[in-house]
């Protein structure tokens, strides 16, 4: 599919000094504190961090749906988000969810069809378009969400834990699926996980949030080669090493 | 790379089998057969109330004046080959069509506007549910005497006792959309009249329709009250009917009447099930 056309775009995600304070005053709990970080089109962020770290508010500011306290925000291109949940339209049927991203924008409805069969098959859900959601396994589901988000003709893709509630063998073969898709669509994924081998799976680069306040603690870069396993030995060794710097974040806490 | 990827799609492809439930082709054979098994449990039903009924008939309480089941079945038959039931029967329904589309209209008026506007919902909100207890035999004098012993009098307080059931099944409905699909339609872009039509719309529907099967069971409650009560001239109806036949102390044809309006609100409310349980197996919530 046309690649060409996003990949001169400067940095596809820019985020200076950004905070989020929920409530006012003295009683306000800050959720991000001057966290910057710059993601490049086409690249592949995991953000990982424990509880109370802002990374799904994090995710929330870059969508839209909330606005940073102070800072300043920069989206080159459209955004989708995928969450742990599906969240498909149980009165539609999974290539009616598609169609209708489509027809929000704007697509002609004699194109919409083709377009969402297209896309169904794209994650090798062709056969499964006048199923609804609820005939859908979890992993199906999250497959029609991501062709949803395909749908919207997204530059960057925001997945908040899209793979947390699904079992280890469907994780494992998403994965793959993801790294296929991203790599074909050169799309720029913001990924939130508290997964740590998930993130060194997938992610090109691996960024570590403090957590309450959330600020960014440390990035590593993941020079694994591609096709990637989660349970090779490059990636448990990249795996140990940022658990261990999570581990001293979070006992921080407990002192 | 190409191993690997074949290797995925096999395995893509043997857990979506494995997801899907084995040979559903359905459980018992024919249509005929479906039906018996649905109509059995019913028919046994109604065979052991006529039972009861009968042996209370035996029994020789109030002898003189308790219908007992063959003569009132026969009343009924009887009265189902004149034109007057009949007649009566198209009057009544007739009534609560319109009645209970006028509650549909002003109900979901009322629901939509109260839903989107938040002073508006502490305003009246709380209204809206006092209504819905207010018995509505308790609105006929009040509708007599501002509209007379006339139809409006009637669908009057057939309104005040379906509309807020419908306004408040729309009001839920609107209230429960899951948040998180509120977030999906906003990224896929959906705003405004598109945000309402693709999403909040049918993301109410199923409480909508329980606020139907609601505001019906009042409509028709409101209708037997203001037929007994607001008789017309020339328009015989079930309740004039059954005002008759008090007055001529004929019990086994009032009960016969009773029998009918008993039928036609069971077919009703059935009707409102039966859409309410294809709208919740479709949506896979049951």
């Amino acid at each position: 599919m046309g690649t060409a056309s996003m990949t001169e775009a400067p940095a596809a995600v820019t985020l200076s000094g950004v905070s989020k304070v929920y409530g006012k005053g003295g009683a306000g709990v800050r959720a991000l504190d001057e966290v910057s970080l710059t993601v490049a089109p086409g690249e592949f962020t995991c953000l990982i961090g424990a509880s109370g770290c802002g990374k799904s508010t994090l995710l929330s500011l870059v969508a839209g749906l909330e606005q940073p306290t102070a800072g300043t925000l920069a989206v080159g291109g459209r955004v989708a988000l995928m969450f742990q949940d599906a969240a498909l339209f149980p009165w539609l049927s999974a290539a009616g969810n598609v169609e209708l991203a489509l027809r929000a924008q704007g697509i002609p409805r004699a194109e919409r069809k083709q377009r969402a069969r297209a896309l169904l098959e794209a994650v090798r859900l062709g056969g499964f378009g006048a199923k609804r959601p609820h005939e859908l396994s979890g992993g199906m589901r999250q497959r029609v969400a991501l062709a949803r988000a395909l749908a919207q003709e997204a530059d960057v893709l925001l997945m908040d834990e899209p793979f947390g509630a699904l079992d280890a063998m469907t994780r494992d073969v998403l994965h793959d699926e993801l790294d296929r898709i991203t790599a074909e669509r050169a799309l720029t994924v913001l990924f939130v996980t508290h997964n740590v081998r998930e993130a060194v799976r997938l992610g090109d680069r691996v960024v570590v949030l403090s957590s309450r306040p959330g600020r960014v603690l440390e990035e590593f870069p993941v020079t694994v080669r591609r096709p990637r396993r989660i349970d090779s030995a490059p990636v448990a060794e990249l795996a140990a090493t940022i658990t261990d710097r999570l581990r001293a974040e979070v006992a921080r806490h407990g002192s | 790379m190409a191993a690997s990827s074949t290797h995925s799609t096999s395995a893509i492809a043997g857990l979506d089998a494995l997801e899907q439930p084995p040979g559903t082709t359905g459980r018992g054979g024919s249509a005929g057969r479906l039906i018996w098994d649905a109509a059995w449990p019913k028919l046994l039903a109604v065979a052991i109330v006529v039972a009861v009924w009968e042996l209370i008939a035996l029994s020789g309480w109030k002898k003189l004046i308790f219908p007992a089941p063959g003569p009132t079945l026969t009343s009924l038959w009887d009265q189902l080959g004149t034109g007057l039931l009949w007649h009566a029967i198209g009057t009544t329904l007739y009534r609560a069509l319109i009645g209970f589309a006028l509650a549909l209209v002003i109900g979901s008026a009322i629901g939509a506007l109260v839903s989107r506007i938040r002073p508006l919902r502490a305003a009246v909100g709380s209204l809206i549910t006092g209504l819905q207890t207010m018995p509505s035999i308790a609105w006929f004098p009040f509708a007599i005497i501002l509209f007379g012993l006339t139809t409006q009098a009637i669908l009057f307080v057939i309104i005040l006792g379906a509309a807020p059931s419908v306004a408040n099944g729309l009001i839920a409905g609107v209230d429960y959309t899951p948040p998180l699909l509120l977030k999906a339609g906003h990224m896929m872009g959906l705003r405004r009249l598109s945000l309402y039509r693709h999403l909040i719309v049918p993301a109410s529907l199923p409480a909508f329709v329980a606020g139907l099967k609601q505001g019906w069971a009042f409509a028709w409650r409101s209708l037997m009250a203001g037929e007994l009560l607001v008789v017309i001239a020339n328009q015989p109806s079930l309740g004039v009917l059954l005002q008759a036949d008090q007055d001529q102390a004929d019990m086994v044809s009032a009960t016969a009447i009773i029998i009918v309006i008993l039928i036609i609100g069971i077919i009703v409310d059935s009707a409102f099930s039966a859409a309410d349980r294809s709208l919740r197996r479709r949506w896979g919530l049951s």
